[in-house]
């Protein structure tokens, strides 16, 4: 196990190449769902935009 | 028949849910691929007999670098659609892969530099591919930039997707002259990123985890741009009559 | 300003009275500010010396970096004098009315870059040989030099017409227009940099020049199209 952890001495440079790409894909779904939130919100809060079609005036 | 479904989904509310149906499939294709291609490439295949264990980045390394240039072209296809056809999905989507290139880029640059090191002694060595690929890197960051700057969206549609073409088409005349003037500075050395030679075991791994990314990518884009249509499409009934909009 | 006279149509016929109403008419209007020609010359000699003071008066690198930091001089030079490219008509409504005119968009926009690079391009093209003395470089290279640069910048007035376009109106306009155009310049500056090195190498300048020139082909022909058309997006 510690010798799959040294990698033949390269161990440094290959774990950091490949959590490189593990950070890289966290943020980037962690960005994309924290986007979603704040933009759901906004969409929550200024609501449909009223229309001519419906009687009685949404809002 | 079939082609008047397709037409039904150009819509972004007809598109929406579809995608959202899409997501779940990809990630875990991507995920269970990932695994796959990981084991592959970090237990199954043999240690290489001139870069020993460090040449075991290219399972990562090569499959980024393939990912941020297949992105670009479907990002130019997207504009081109959106340019020829004024569809508003076609240019969300190009506005939804725009940031998944250009991180597949840096982590196709940072891999590279992790494996010139040990490898070849530098962590940079201006050789072809890595060059273009700091260009393209470029290229990206600044469709990203020009999105950002303009505050109309249609007519940011239009400008991204004007200068997406233009870029695309200058990708291959870059590279081009990027390799000319390598060659003629380094004569016959070896290509920093050039693989070793390959075992069958270590494509297959490579494949795997190409596969992997791509559908990553289509998860994670596709996620993007169900996002981008609930922020454009923000005072449309649709979008108000989403369940999480609708729920505090 | 004047406005087009009208009558001509927009069919294949007016492109070349649409590039020189449009050449005459920027020309007229750079002219009127020589002042801020000269400036911008004046912005490329000081960058131009402002290498060997960084790095060393030594004159073999002198002469090995001369051609590599008058092209990149060159490259920001077009940058900055490229927002003025549109942004003046802009400004006070004329290039709306330039694009409702009768010749078509494309022709005026060649007009105008035109006119920008017999303003910036080709003077830099003039004066960089002068400069490349300070580099120790020569004859030879020098020749090469102001040859390449004769073919290459106004393929850097093209792409930039593009970029200026995107940009138009823009708030970080000219900091975004830089990072919008510079990777597109990179093989006119690999192309005609390298020239000079060719040459030195034994090689001649043959390849780099013919390329250069095939890139100035298909730039006249596509450029134009891409910056009316960015045009067009801006103006909407």
């Amino acid at each position: 196990m510690s010798e799959f952890f040294a990698m033949g001495g390269y161990g440094f440079y290959v774990w950091t190449a490949y959590a490189a790409l593990a950070v890289v894909l966290v943020l980037e779904v962690l960005a994309v769902r924290a986007r979603r939130r704040a933009v759901v919100e906004e969409a929550r809060l200024s609501g449909p935009e009223s229309t001519t079609i419906a009687p009685g005036g949404n809002a | 028949m079939a082609s008047l479904n397709w037409f039904k989904y150009a819509s972004p509310v007809a598109f929406f849910p579809l995608a959202g149906r899409m997501i779940p499939w990809f990630s875990w294709a991507a995920a269970i691929l990932t695994a796959v291609g990981l084991y592959i490439g970090l237990v199954m295949a043999p240690t290489d007999f001139q870069q020993g264990e460090a040449y075991r980045i290219i399972f990562i390394h090569v499959p980024t670098a393939w990912m941020s240039m297949f992105l670009y072209v479907v990002m130019a296809c997207w504009s081109a659609l959106a340019l020829g056809f004024g569809t508003r999905l076609s240019a969300m989507m190009a506005q939804a892969i725009a940031p998944t290139g250009a991180l597949m880029t840096f982590v196709a640059l940072w891999t590279g530099a992790f494996w010139g090191r040990p490898t070849w002694g530098t962590y940079w060595a201006w050789d072809a591919r890595m060059t273009s690929e700091l260009i393209l890197l470029f290229l990206y960051l600044g469709v990203i930039a020009l999105r950002n700057a303009i505050d109309d969206p249609r007519r940011a549609d239009r400008a991204c997707a004007v200068l997406s073409l233009v870029g695309v088409v200058n990708i291959p005349i870059i590279y081009f002259s990027v390799k000319w003037w390598n060659t003629l500075h380094q004569g016959s050395s070896v290509s920093m990123t050039a693989a070793p030679q390959m075992a069958a075991i270590m494509v297959t791994g490579m494949l795997v985890m190409s596969f992997a990314a791509w559908f990553y990518a289509i998860a994670v884009v596709l996620a993007r741009l169900r996002t981008i249509m609930i922020d454009r499409e923000r005072g449309a009934a649709w979008v108000a009559g989403l369940p999480e909009v609708r729920n505090a | 300003m004047s406005a087009p006279n009208a009558a001509p149509n927009a069919a294949a016929g007016a492109i070349l009275p649409g590039v020189r109403w449009s050449l005459v008419r920027d020309l007229k209007i750079a002219l009127r500010s020589r002042a801020e020609l000269g400036v911008q010359l004046l912005f490329y000699v000081i960058v131009v010396s402002l290498f060997p003071l960084a790095t060393t008066p030594e004159r073999t690198l002198l002469a090995t970096m001369g051609p590599g930091v008058l092209w990149v001089a060159a490259l920001l030079a077009s940058l900055l004098s490229l927002p003025r490219l549109f942004a003046g008509d802009h400004a006070d409504g004329t290039l709306e009315q330039i694009a409702l005119s009768p010749y078509p968009l494309e022709a005026l926009v060649s007009g105008k870059i035109l006119a920008h690079w017999l303003t910036t391009g080709l003077p830099v093209a003039v004066l960089a040989p002068l400069l490349g003395i300070q580099y120790a470089m020569d004859a030879e290279s020098l020749i090469v030099l102001a040859a390449a640069l004769l073919v290459g910048t106004p393929i850097l007035s093209l792409l930039g017409a593009i970029g200026a376009a995107l940009t138009l109106g823009l708030r970080a306009g000219g900091s975004l227009l830089a990072l919008l155009i510079l990777p597109l310049y990179v093989p006119v500056l690999i192309f005609g940099a390298g020239s000079v090195d060719a040459v030195r190498a034994g090689l001649g300048a043959g390849a780099n020049l013919s390329l250069l020139g095939a890139g100035l082909l298909v730039a006249v022909v596509g450029a134009p199209f891409a910056a009316a058309a960015a045009v067009r997006i801006a103006l909407d």
